[in-house]
């Protein structure tokens, strides 16, 4: 059914710190690596060495410019995936029961084997979370790395997210956002962490933390009084040279 | 949105089909025999068509018998139910008028009233969803409800029925373009709000995630030919409502109706186009782009 669950025994999502993210874009290429090669339909890439090349991913690091009513402008990256929302728009509209969100723990999924392919859940989701392959003809969309994280094949530390796991400066943090005392539900108090497009009501799972406010340098510096300017104004030759110029 | 010749086809030939079919459903023009079965052709070609356009933008169609599914919640799934069982019901209304020449009655007004909730379905495709401002207020619905059962009417022959739908039809479209101009501005939904940066400044898109094209940006950020769209506005407001309806005032002979209904249909095309064209996707925002 494309009906959402009433709630979520758990809330599994990424908290995405804005602060830390230096842009490398290595979440991007890890996701389209892990997902490539496992779970579902690879993401496929269109004309990858011509002119005009164009692919499928779940994660996009998009850059912003942040100008303050006073002092200087401040570059943010800003990492985008699916944000599981508890309120997904994308799961109600699906027509043919492929896009579902999990009671179990909260992940919006798509079961390919019966995508029609109609991109209408693209087209509900604000947050361009969901592509479609052209390769497949299915959605594709970020599985929160479904294939990793409950693998007990895998090593204990490598059982979260691939971008996760990826991140070089430890802009992502992975768990339940439904306990209030993890360590991701923490973090999201303690640096009050926000929604994107709130107003649309989607409540999304995920949630970012804000850039630091900037460090203010003081203006005191026991030197400077000696370091001023001698001459104020030019005398001799260049005083000459000043005051002939701006005569002309 | 990208304006799909596919999703165009579909939503304008069977918008106008089950238009027809209401207006026969309700027993208008009340004929039986050979007459009856070309009405009919004509309804279930144009509503049948229209649905199969509607298959061809799709990645998986092989599957469809799956989108019969969802109809407790999906517009989409409801749109796919409610035109096979329109076109189930008045097609045993047909039979008995064609081959039988007896009206099933109360079969035909359930047919209408199906065909009729078939068009709402499919406008709620569009009008339900809150990313696409434009669209997601109650004008979408009236408009597509007045404009299909308006061409169906001139279909049908009912000339003073099109004559008033269209003119309704005319008005709505008119406050639809008015008040929709504003409605992306009006959700409150900015680039400070996709990005929850927007309480600390101002805040541009410096640098997109990828320097080609993606799905995102040809599906949803469609921006080619909305230069023309008030040109496009005119011609296809002329051409859907204001030369039919002066055509029928003028006179209501057949081949008077025929004209007025072509020159509607391709309006009617146009501003379909329009309709997606000139659609913003709140996911454009990310990309610093409307």
């Amino acid at each position: 059914m494309t009906t959402l669950p009433q709630s979520t025994q758990k809330k599994l999502g990424l908290v995405i710190d804005l602060d830390t993210c230096v842009g490398c874009h290595a979440c991007v290429v890890s996701c389209k690596g892990w997902n490539t090669e496992n779970y579902g339909a690879p993401l496929s890439d269109q004309d990858a060495y011509g002119a005009e090349p164009s692919g499928t991913f779940l994660n996009r690091v998009h850059s912003y410019e942040v100008q303050p009513e006073v002092g200087p402008a401040q570059l943010i990256h800003f990492p985008k995936s699916c944000l599981h929302c508890d309120d997904a728009p994308c799961v109600t509209v699906c027509p043919t029961g492929a896009s579902y969100k999990r009671q179990e723990d909260g992940i919006v999924l798509v079961n390919e084997d019966a995508c029609i392919g109609c991109g209408l859940c693209a087209w509900a989701c604000p947050y361009g979370a969901r592509e479609m392959d052209q390769a497949a003809g299915v959605m594709k969309k970020c599985t929160l790395c479904v294939d990793r994280i409950y693998n007990e094949n895998l090593p204990e530390e490598d059982r979260v997210p691939s971008c996760v796991r990826t991140c070089p400066s430890g802009a992502r943090h992975f768990g339940d956002l439904a306990d209030e005392t993890s360590d991701v539900s923490l973090l999201v108090a303690s640096r009050d962490g926000m929604d994107l497009m709130p107003e649309l009501g989607t409540k999304p799972v995920n949630k970012y933390l804000p850039p630091r406010p900037k460090d203010v340098v003081p203006e005191f510096d026991i030197l400077a009084p000696y370091l001023e300017p001698v001459a104020k104004t030019q005398k001799g030759f260049l005083g000459w040279l000043d005051k002939a110029l701006e005569k002309i | 949105m990208h304006p799909a010749g596919s999703v165009i086809i579909f939503t304008v030939a069977s918008g106008l089909g089950f238009g027809l079919l209401t207006w026969l459903g309700l027993g208008l023009p009340d004929t039986v025999g050979w007459a009856a079965f070309w009405h009919y052709a004509v309804g279930f070609s144009l509503a049948g068509g229209g649905l199969l356009a509607s298959t061809f933008h799709l990645g998986n169609p092989q599957r469809f018998l799956k989108a019969f599914s969802q109809w407790r919640s999906s517009w989409l799934s409801r749109e796919g139910c409610l035109s096979v069982a329109a076109m189930a019901v008045l097609g045993l209304f047909a039979i008995g008028l064609i081959f039988f020449r007896v009206s099933w009655q109360p079969l035909g007004y359930i047919g209408a009233l199906l065909a009729v909730l078939t068009i709402i379905a499919t406008s709620m495709i569009y009008a339900q969803l809150k990313t696409v401002p434009r669209w997601n207020h109650w004008t979408t619905p009236i408009l597509f409800l007045l404009l299909s059962l308006g061409g169906g009417a001139l279909l049908a022959f009912q000339t003073l029925a099109g004559l008033l739908l269209l003119a309704l039809a005319g008005g709505v479209q008119l406050l639809a373009w008015y008040l929709g101009d504003g409605r992306f501005q009006q959700s409150g939904t900015d680039i400070g709000t996709a990005t929850g940066l927007g309480v600390r400044g101002k805040v541009r898109a410096f640098e997109p995630p990828h320097t080609g094209n993606n799905y995102l940006l040809k599906e949803m950020v469609h921006q080619v030919g909305r230069k023309h769209a008030v040109k496009l506005r005119f011609i296809s407001f002329i051409m859907m409502i204001l030369m039919p309806i002066g055509l029928l005032i003028i006179s209501q002979a057949v081949p008077i109706v025929i004209l007025a209904l072509v020159l509607n249909v391709i309006g009617t095309f146009v501003q379909r186009w329009l309709f997606f064209a000139e659609a913003e996707h709140v996911v454009g925002l990310y990309y610093g782009k409307r």
